[in-house]
């Protein structure tokens, strides 16, 4: 370790030779604080420290996304695999094309939203924080695998910029930044990241060659079951669409197409364990999201009637989609999120009731959650200040008491 | 009437060096300081110069806006020197002490037949004033105040404290003085809060004239903060004093003997300390004369006070007026490879509130810990873990942004009136973003009362 921590002393010293150089401090100092604790100490109030820091705290969520990703690798080969009639791999082979695919996106999405950060660090001479490393990891899970890569670049700039840095940077964003890329690039080029098409890597390849199984549409359950409120639907009866593999069990492993991490549920709730075993995100916005999900899913089954879609059992709907991924990654987003211990239930439970509310009720947007999410982080602040008022009342009303 | 309270949000640190209870008298020092910066917000004007000579009881300078409240020397002596800092502010008064201790002449004070006024003529003409501090602002009481209450917490759940009962063994007399005094300055209640567990000292028990509440819970529940939030709560307008429990013992014991007698029980404290047992000083007593050669000097830190609010001194600085704990921690100055000793290691062995590291369940009985703050200050983004330890009715995180913007509005109604910066000690321990929430709680007050009171 001397080796290593006598390069960055070097570095450093080198580079406080001149005021040029010297505003390339936060670039070697990003590496150095990564690569080792910083020798700071207190000064000033409490002596000893907690041990906990961002770092951690970040890389913790990044380890809970890791069975998230490698599910999402596989099921990006095994879908490849099931549409395309010319090849039969093994397991294997479906991983590896999964992991070619998916690390172009991790690679850009970490490129382009450091790169932003460290312009930002260096203009404003601080520390690179460490926000992105979170949303960095995020973006490409919630990304269909067939978005062209200069758009991934494109919304995730976009994020950083509009989404954090106006704001003042990690810890002063309004809005989710990975949800706030997915919906940039949801608005501003709806084509690649909606519809039957983009969904399984290579279809419209696969379509305009031949090689195209019959019978795969390309769609994910929850574009099915969209369907059933437009023209054509993909089946005759919500019976039918169950038994045709989308079982309360065949979703809950999620080998169907979808955004690369969210579709299974299985590594979703390895994730949500860890994250709550290590106390990283709230169980109050956990719990609180998936009841309002319930709630909203258990009113639209009152209402159902004709309509095959409001008919889906209401714990099943939520296994669709981006409702659990949601749940566990996003809407627990300690800085979007409301920050009062009640207004959690209140925050959790709107986004939950909303998401799956747009998702049914406008299947033009089946991905209802990150619009709900995203409502709910605008409206969070709003929920802490009316939690906060009522804690004034109530130590005003003291003094009436008394 | 006595109170049963139970603080459930809080936390107790657990690190090594405790004190054992075995008492030592050190020797007296060959110079005593006293400082106007353990008094915050104070402007000394000094009544001796450098060269004057001094008795025990002798008053050095006083308040310059409050001219009533005198500080006094410890010790009988000769002034050394004035320490002055930036701006020529005084920091230290330095006293060369006389091999023995002349006291200024007094009577003892016949307690029973003060009235209000007249008590207050006692505490402010021996010097003793200083002892009593008020809530809000955290700062030496007002003397043309009537608190409506009076609270000494019997009991001290800091990391390492020194033991109240210890401290006050054989103390009854004293301190039963000293709240005979205090009773005369309030016209509620003496309060004094002890523990649910375990018996107290007689000095505790056997008092009258206080209203006992008994507490249970982790620290803060020594602290007087959130004794006086369940108790009898601080509203806008209205004003609590507080004193130490020992401090109550001195007042007692000067009004009984008349002479400022000003020595008590320092417990020193912390893993690089070692022979830590109590020691019997004077105020303002040289830490020297502790440390001697009971403690590590390589690479340590010298904290007169406990680690979460005392304040950092020299080896051969003085001890703080109202601290009774001297603590002896190893710095930690050094850079930790991310995987074996920082911020991404297994974590087994330090310590940490938080569950992302296992010693939160597998940890040792008591932690090794140093200085270093474990990464960098950071903007507000980990929340609810404040409240974990916050054991208010009050939302600390957004009475810190109140303070942070400077929103006086906003900060009387999120409750800083209620709140001292010891409160927020442990918040600012169990920071993920490392704010120093102490120093910013501190600014708010000191706007507060320069706009408000």
């Amino acid at each position: 370790m001397k080796f290593l921590r006598n390069i960055f002393d070097n570095a450093h010293a080198k580079l406080n030779k001149s005021e040029k150089t010297k505003k390339l401090f936060p670039l070697v100092d990003s590496v150095d604080t990564l690569m080792f604790t910083p020798n700071h100490t207190t000064n000033g109030g409490a002596h000893i420290r907690d041990g906990i820091d961002l770092k951690r705290t970040m890389m913790f969520v990044i380890l809970a996304l890791i069975p998230c990703l490698l599910f999402g690798m596989y099921n990006v080969g095994l879908q490849h695999d099931l549409a395309n009639s010319t090849i039969e791999w093994s397991s294997f082979d479906q991983f590896l094309y999964g992991l070619m695919k998916v690390l172009p996106f991790v690679v850009v999405s970490y490129g382009a939203g450091l790169g932003v950060e460290f312009i930002f660090a260096i203009k404003n001479g601080h520390a690179v924080q460490e926000g992105y490393l979170v949303s960095g990891m995020l973006i490409p899970l919630i990304m269909p695998i067939d978005t062209p890569l200069w758009m991934v670049a494109v919304s995730v700039v976009f994020a950083v910029v509009i989404g954090k840095e106006v704001f003042g940077g990690t810890g002063m964003n309004i809005l989710n930044i990975a949800l706030t890329a997915r919906a940039f690039l949801f608005f501003a080029h709806p084509t690649s990241m909606s519809g039957n098409n983009v969904w399984i890597s290579g279809f419209k390849e696969m379509k305009e060659t031949g090689n195209l199984v019959d019978g795969v549409s390309g769609a994910t359950p929850l574009g099915d079951l969209a369907s059933f409120a437009q023209d054509q639907p993909a089946y005759s009866s919500l019976g039918g669409f169950i038994q045709d593999g989308h079982s309360f069990v065949e979703a809950m492993w999620g080998l169907y197409p979808g955004s690369i991490g969210e579709s299974s549920v299985f590594p979703i709730m390895l994730g949500a364990i860890f994250l709550l075993l290590t106390g990283i995100a709230s169980w109050r916005v956990m719990a609180s999201f998936f009841a309002g999900g319930l709630v909203m899913a258990l009113i639209l089954n009152q209402f159902a009637g004709e309509n095959a879609y409001m008919q889906l059992p209401a714990i099943h709907q939520l296994m669709y989609g981006g409702f659990l991924f949601g749940m566990v990654f996003m809407i627990t987003d300690p800085v979007t999120a409301a920050q009062t211990t009640k207004g959690k239930f209140f925050y959790g439970f709107l986004a939950g009731f909303l998401g799956i509310l747009i998702r049914v009720v406008n299947p033009a947007y089946p991905e209802g959650v990150m619009l709900a999410i995203l409502i709910a982080n605008v409206f969070a602040p709003l929920i802490d200040h009316m939690v906060i008022s009522t804690n004034i009342k109530r130590r005003l009303k003291r003094v009436k008491i008394a | 009437m006595s109170k049963s309270i139970k603080i459930r949000k809080g936390l107790d640190i657990r690190i090594k060096g405790e004190a054992e209870k075995s008492s030592i008298e050190a020797p007296l020092s060959s110079t005593y300081a006293i400082k106007p910066t353990d008094f915050h917000g104070l402007i000394p004007k000094l009544l001796k110069k450098v060269g004057d000579h001094v008795k025990a009881g002798t008053p050095i300078f006083q308040d310059k806006y409050r001219d009533h409240i005198k500080y006094v020397s410890p010790v009988s002596g000769k002034i050394q020197e004035v320490k002055r800092g930036a701006k020529r502010k005084i920091l230290e008064v330095i006293i060369e002490a006389d091999k023995e201790i002349s006291y200024e002449a007094g009577v003892p004070v016949d307690i029973a037949s003060l009235d209000r006024e007249a008590a207050k003529e006692a505490l402010l003409a021996k010097g003793l004033w200083p002892f009593i501090k008020m809530r809000p602002i955290d700062v030496v009481a007002n003397y043309t105040d009537t608190p409506k209450s009076i609270f000494i917490s019997g009991f001290d759940s800091s990391p390492l404290a020194p033991d109240y009962d210890y401290l006050l063994y054989t103390r009854d007399k004293e301190f039963q003085a000293g709240v005979d005094i205090l009773k005369k300055l309030t016209e509620g209640n003496v309060n004094l809060q002890l523990r649910v567990k375990g018996g107290a000292d007689a000095s505790f028990t056997q008092v009258k004239k206080v209203v006992t509440n008994k507490v249970s819970g982790p620290h803060p529940a020594g602290n007087v903060g959130p004794q006086i939030h369940q108790i009898d709560p601080i509203n806008k307008g209205e004003v609590v004093w507080t004193v130490n429990a020992q401090d109550v013992a001195i007042i007692g014991r000067c009004l009984l003997t008349g002479r400022y007698d000003a020595s008590k029980l320092v417990a020193l404290t912390g893993s690089e300390a070692t022979n830590r047992k109590y020691y019997r000083v004077i105020i303002g007593a040289n830490a020297s004369d502790v440390l001697n050669g009971n403690s590590n000097t390589d690479n340590v830190r010298y904290i007169s006070g406990n680690v979460l609010t005392g304040a950092q001194i020299e080896a051969d600085g003085y001890i703080g007026f109202y601290d009774s704990q001297l603590t002896v921690v190893p710095e930690g100055n050094e850079h930790k490879f991310f995987l074996t000793k920082g911020w991404l290691e297994p974590g087994f062995k330090k310590l940490s509130n938080n569950s992302a590291y296992p010693s939160k369940i597998f940890g040792p009985k008591k932690f090794d810990v140093d200085t270093n703050l474990n990464g960098e200050e950071r903007a507000f983004v980990v929340t609810g873990e404040y409240e974990k330890v916050f054991p208010f009715d009050i939302y600390p995180v957004h009475l810190i942004k109140s303070v942070m913007i400077n929103d006086i509005d906003s900060m009387e109604k999120l409750g800083i009136y209620e709140v001292a910066p010891e409160d927020f000690a442990l918040c600012e321990f169990v920071c993920t973003s490392k704010i120093n929430s102490q120093e910013i709680v501190r600014e708010g007050l000191d706007v507060i009362h320069k706009e408000c009171m």
